[in-house]
């Protein structure tokens, strides 16, 4: 099917078709949700946390096609990396992995940061 | 891929039968119509033909028709020149909370030169209440301006009955009709309106041409300057090959008036109904019965509009969303909140508007492809398990 879509990148495309890691975990170690109905985005993503490497991320996602893309791009990146470094994942980052974003989508790439920020809290708090 | 189109209310194919009308007069009759010489005296023949046309799809004089750009134009021009001519009678205007863009920042930009507006809430259907409209007047109202039919939602207002109140208190009365010339009859004498706003690209006629109805008698400051063109009243060369696309596709219009409301009407309930019968949690947004016969807007309970558009898109279905996530804004559509949606329900609006090249293996099409699409979306929400 060819892609006329000239709103978002192919990747993001491909991301929004296919989105790697989406659906429920069982007792996650980590659980952050973002977003609120108002501005039509809301994200919840889930980390399961071992030896201080998040080894997997899930996602549920209400919004746009870019919401979605960020959701699945942000569970991509975090899976494999410790803490710290999940903790330095930032907007930006997941932007350039999805090669670019439109500059009104922006915010959506912002939720998944915060969504991802989310769940290390909420995984910290519990293991204090 | 074949493609489905279903934005109808965005913009519409223009005919061919208007191509071939408009055609002539890119090479051959370019003449200014304003020129002496014959080459510019043919065309503004055409165009007083044309004024003609449009004036019949609408019960108008034919002196009482105004080209313009389009429908923006025709409501700017509307709005600012009664505003303008009518300054020192008064100040406020009436419109309501479900215009489309062109009527309320003009409104907005009109507040900002010193006029106030009241926006007049709608009930859940989207209805006006002519009542309200009653009472919102004062000493200083010079004008009432509302749609005649909603672009989102296609509610038809009950406008001859908004037009004997704003006769009744001596108030001028605007109606943006650019959703409904040419999809349902319309008599500019029937509804009692003082002014009322057209486009040509609604209706199967070309972009970049419209007109505003001026009843005889109306007080109106020109909108544009600079020549005296359509009898001072809009400055600028004329767009002939536009204005005779425009005549082309009102007349065709006309023409199908008597069976093609019941056609779509048909295909309308179709496609309501076949989703329905398909999706669970969906609700119909507008007025179930006063309702252009082209227009379905249903809100998808738990997922978002943009995800659904782009999921059709890549089926071949164009449709478009009342989602904020579609307009570059963060808040969702206007007319379904002030009908009282809640928000997460307006992000999740479709609208699919029908046309003259719609066919029932067209709504077949969504009915086959979108159940789908919202159940992948839907296991993708994280709003529906928590209303488990």
């Amino acid at each position: 099917m060819s892609n006329v879509n000239t709103l978002y990148s192919a990747k993001v495309m491909e991301h929004f078709q296919n989105p790697r890691n989406v659906g429920d975990m069982e007792n996650p170690d980590g659980l952050g949700h973002v977003g609120n109905p108002v501005c039509g985005d809301i994200m919840e993503l889930y980390i399961r946390v071992k030896d201080n490497i998040i080894t997997d991320a899930k996602f549920k996602t209400f919004g746009c096609g870019a919401a979605i893309a960020t959701s699945s791009m942000v569970t991509e990146l975090v899976i494999g990396k410790t803490i710290e470094e999940a903790m330095e994942i930032s907007n930006k980052a997941v932007v350039e992995a999805l090669d670019g974003l439109p500059a009104i989508k922006m915010h959506c790439s912002v939720l998944a940061e915060e969504a991802l920020k989310s769940a290390i809290e909420n995984y910290r708090s519990k293991s204090e | 891929m074949e493609r489905v189109y279903l934005d109808y209310a965005a913009t519409t194919p223009t005919d061919p039968e208007v191509v071939k009308a408009m055609l002539p007069y890119f090479t051959d009759s370019f003449g200014n119509p304003s020129s002496i010489y014959s080459y510019g005296q043919e065309n503004k023949g055409a165009i007083e033909e044309a004024r003609t046309k449009v004036a019949r799809l609408i019960g108008a004089r034919d002196e009482e028709i105004v080209f313009t750009s389009g429908g923006t134009e025709a409501d700017n021009a509307a709005l600012q020149g009664v505003a303008f001519a009518n300054e020192s009678k008064g100040n406020h205007i009436i419109t309501s909370s479900i215009e489309h863009h062109a009527v309320i920042e003009t409104c907005e930009f009109l507040e900002k030169r010193g006029f106030t507006t009241s926006y007049l809430g709608v009930d859940k259907y989207g209805l006006v209440d002519p009542d309200d409209v009653r009472k919102a007047i004062t000493k200083e109202t010079i004008l009432i301006s509302v749609m005649q039919a909603n672009n989102e939602v296609g509610t038809i207002e009950p406008i001859a009955e908004i037009a004997r109140v704003a006769k009744e208190a001596g108030v001028y009365f605007h109606t943006d009709a650019v959703q409904a010339v040419g999809h349902i009859p319309v008599d500019v004498n029937e509804l009692g309106v003082d002014l009322l706003s057209i486009s040509a690209h609604k209706l199967c006629g070309p972009k970049g041409v419209g007109a505003l109805y001026i009843r005889k008698g109306t007080r109106l400051t020109p909108f544009m300057h600079g020549g005296g063109q359509e009898n001072r009243r809009r400055a600028s060369t004329e767009n002939v090959p536009g204005i005779v696309g425009f005549s082309r596709a009102a007349e065709l219009a006309l023409l199908e008036l008597n069976q093609e409301p019941e056609r779509l009407t048909n295909l309308r309930e179709r496609l309501i109904k076949g989703l329905t019968e398909r999706i669970e949690h969906i609700h119909l947004n507008g007025h179930p019965k006063e309702r252009l016969p082209n227009n379905v807007n249903i809100s998808f309970e738990y997922i978002e509009g943009e995800s659904m558009i782009l999921n059709l898109d890549l089926q071949g279905i164009c449709v478009s969303s009342g989602s904020a996530c579609t307009s570059g804004s963060l808040e969702p559509s206007h007319v379904c909140l002030a009908m009282g949606l809640p928000p997460e329900q307006a992000h999740g609006s479709l609208r699919l508007t029908l046309g003259r090249w719609t066919k029932e293996e067209d709504i077949d099409m969504v009915l086959e492809v979108l159940p789908g699409i919202v159940a992948r979306l839907r296991a993708m929400s994280p709003l529906l398990k928590s209303q488990r």
